[in-house]
């Protein structure tokens, strides 16, 4: 339980690639070994043979997390503008939302964890490698908002290439907008706990993603500030798998604990349940 | 704006004789003293940080340092801070606000330092805590972006009440150098991106993230003159609000960033 929550997980720390749909069937992208479709969603996209954990989509996520059809999603209809008018930004959003069925890179709500009710955030890289731009700030400044008014505990699911640089200074800015939306929310006494999933990088981990009273990760999840070829430049040399993992993060003091996958939901509920966050009767 | 004037204020702002924070310093305030680390890990020569007087009130100053010449360059690691001078600057504007000093931020960096060291020791961690804690600090901040505005470095230290731009100073979410290499896997595209992300100070202010220009002036002595005059009228502004009122106002100036279409029925 919660001594398993602050024991390290020594899982190898090789980059994770995200399961990887073949014609012919699916494999593991890390191993190569071949997946059983059924099986492996079963196994919440953990690999049975290497214990990679996969890319999820939001709506995944949620379904392994929440109780069943407890969630009911809030901020759902807001939409970028292309404050920029930059080349090709509007085409790319119309596509994703197509392909996605989301109208941006975060899924944001409330659900239940055992029945304890809790405003949950899960962004998605599916969605242009869950950048930030506005939607994706106001959706989060608004999630804080919520939990605040209705003391509510909040659950994100981190992960992003960073900031969306096609809505310019409007995305840098949503990391001041975001950090201040933790700040109040914190004021106001509530939990605010992040799951850091692969991969959490640039400006979202420069935010919010690192302001989590508990900091959960992923094994293996790509966490990190700076691009890792942007050091590799920099210093002329290659980094071992190792560098910016999930794994590194926690030795070097930036996250509470690694949860596998298949013990997430046990655990926030038993956070939630530590901060006197209870299941309603009769719901 | 055309790619001509762009090209030419990259090149006023990346002028190595164009004035730093030491100059700064030494030419806007007076009595400035230096106070150095983070008191976690060590003193990071890329931002200087201080106390001085502005007219007579005190204040606490904190800035990017670039240096004149290459020597001076290396030992402030060409103005890109680590985790701990983001720190340093955190433990200053804390200070200040204990003393009831308004803080005054220069920003004029490439960028937070991407490097193994900056990674081991947390920058992502170190520019959010700076957000969190700039957003409630009580006393009056203000931010003038001199050069360059580069990013998450450059916001560590403008979550301010107040932000002013140099009228030559760009502010942007990635060097325009950097997007032009993702979007179009082209560096020497730079102008073009930097026309497409819109960073300039006219920009800025008709988006309403800046309450300033601050006009450059034909000479050194005009440039500060401009800074310093600008500053006291901030500083005046803010003295009028309550330690409240800071708060809100601040937290608002930041709260309605964004475009967005919001079918949200209510």
């Amino acid at each position: 339980m919660l001594v398993d929550l602050f024991q390290k997980t020594r899982e190898s720390s090789k980059r994770i690639n995200p399961q990887k749909q073949k014609s012919d069937g699916l494999i593991c992208k890390k191993c190569g070994v071949e997946l059983s479709p059924t099986k492996y969603g079963k196994n919440l996209y953990v690999c049975p043979n290497c214990g990679a954990h996969a890319r999820l989509l939001a709506r995944t996520r949620i379904r392994q997390i929440a109780d069943k059809d407890s969630f009911s999603e809030r901020f759902g209809s807001l939409q970028t503008l292309d404050p920029l008018g930059f080349d090709g930004y509007a085409e790319k959003i119309a596509v994703l939302r197509e392909k996605t069925g989301m109208n941006d890179a975060v899924l944001t709500g409330t659900c239940r964890i055992d029945g304890i009710e809790t405003c949950i955030g899960v962004m998605d890289s599916h969605f242009m490698m869950a950048s930030m731009g506005s939607v994706v700030g106001e959706k989060l400044a608004r999630l804080f908002e919520y939990g605040a008014e209705h003391q509510l505990p909040v659950i994100l699911f981190t992960c992003s290439g960073g900031a969306r640089m096609q809505e310019g200074m409007f995305s840098l800015l949503q990391m001041a907008k975001v950090s201040g939306a933790v700040a109040k929310y914190s004021e106001a006494g509530g939990l605010y706990i992040t799951v850091l999933t692969d991969p959490t990088t640039g400006g979202v981990t420069a935010s919010f993603a690192m302001l989590g009273d508990i900091i959960l990760a992923e094994p293996g999840a790509t966490v990190g500030f700076a691009g890792r070829r942007v050091i590799e430049g920099t210093i002329g040399e290659k980094l071992p798998d190792s560098f910016q993992s999930a794994e590194f993060v926690l030795e070097h003091g930036f996250c509470d604990a690694i949860v596998p996958r298949t013990q997430l939901r046990h655990t926030l509920s038993e956070l939630l349940s530590l901060h006197g966050y209870m299941a309603k009767r009769g719901e | 704006m055309d790619q001509k004037t762009l090209a030419k204020q990259m090149e006023i702002i990346h002028d190595a004789k164009r004035p730093n924070i030491d100059d700064l310093v030494q030419e806007i305030f007076t009595d400035f003293i230096e106070l150095h680390g983070d008191r976690l890990y060590g003193d990071d020569h890329a931002m200087c940080c201080g106390i001085a007087r502005l007219n007579k009130t005190p204040v606490t100053v904190i800035g990017q340092r670039k240096g004149h010449t290459t020597q001076d360059n290396i030992d402030a690691n060409f103005g890109m801070a680590h985790p701990e001078g983001y720190r340093k600057a955190l433990r200053l504007a804390k200070q200040a606000e204990k003393f009831h000093r308004p803080v005054i931020c220069f920003v004029d960096t490439a960028g937070a330092f991407c490097g193994v060291g900056a990674e081991e020791r947390g920058q992502g961690e170190a520019i959010a805590r700076n957000l969190y804690e700039f957003m409630q600090l009580r006393t009056p901040v203000i931010s003038v972006i001199t050069g360059e505005g580069g990013s998450g470095g450059a916001l560590g230290i403008a979550v301010a009440n107040e932000v002013f731009m140099m009228q030559n100073a760009i502010y942007s979410v990635i060097s325009p150098r950097g997007c032009a290499s993702i979007l179009w896997k082209d560096a020497s595209r730079e102008l073009e991106a930097a026309q497409a992300l819109q960073i300039t100070a006219e920009d800025l202010l008709r988006f309403g993230m800046i309450e300033g220009i601050i006009k450059e002036g034909k000479t050194q002595l005009l440039y500060y003159r401009n800074i310093k005059a600008a500053l006291t009228a901030s500083l005046k502004r803010l003295e009028g609000l309550s330690e409240e009122e800071l708060l809100k106002q601040r937290y608002e100036k930041f709260r309605k960033v964004g475009v967005f279409m919001d079918n949200t029925p209510e």
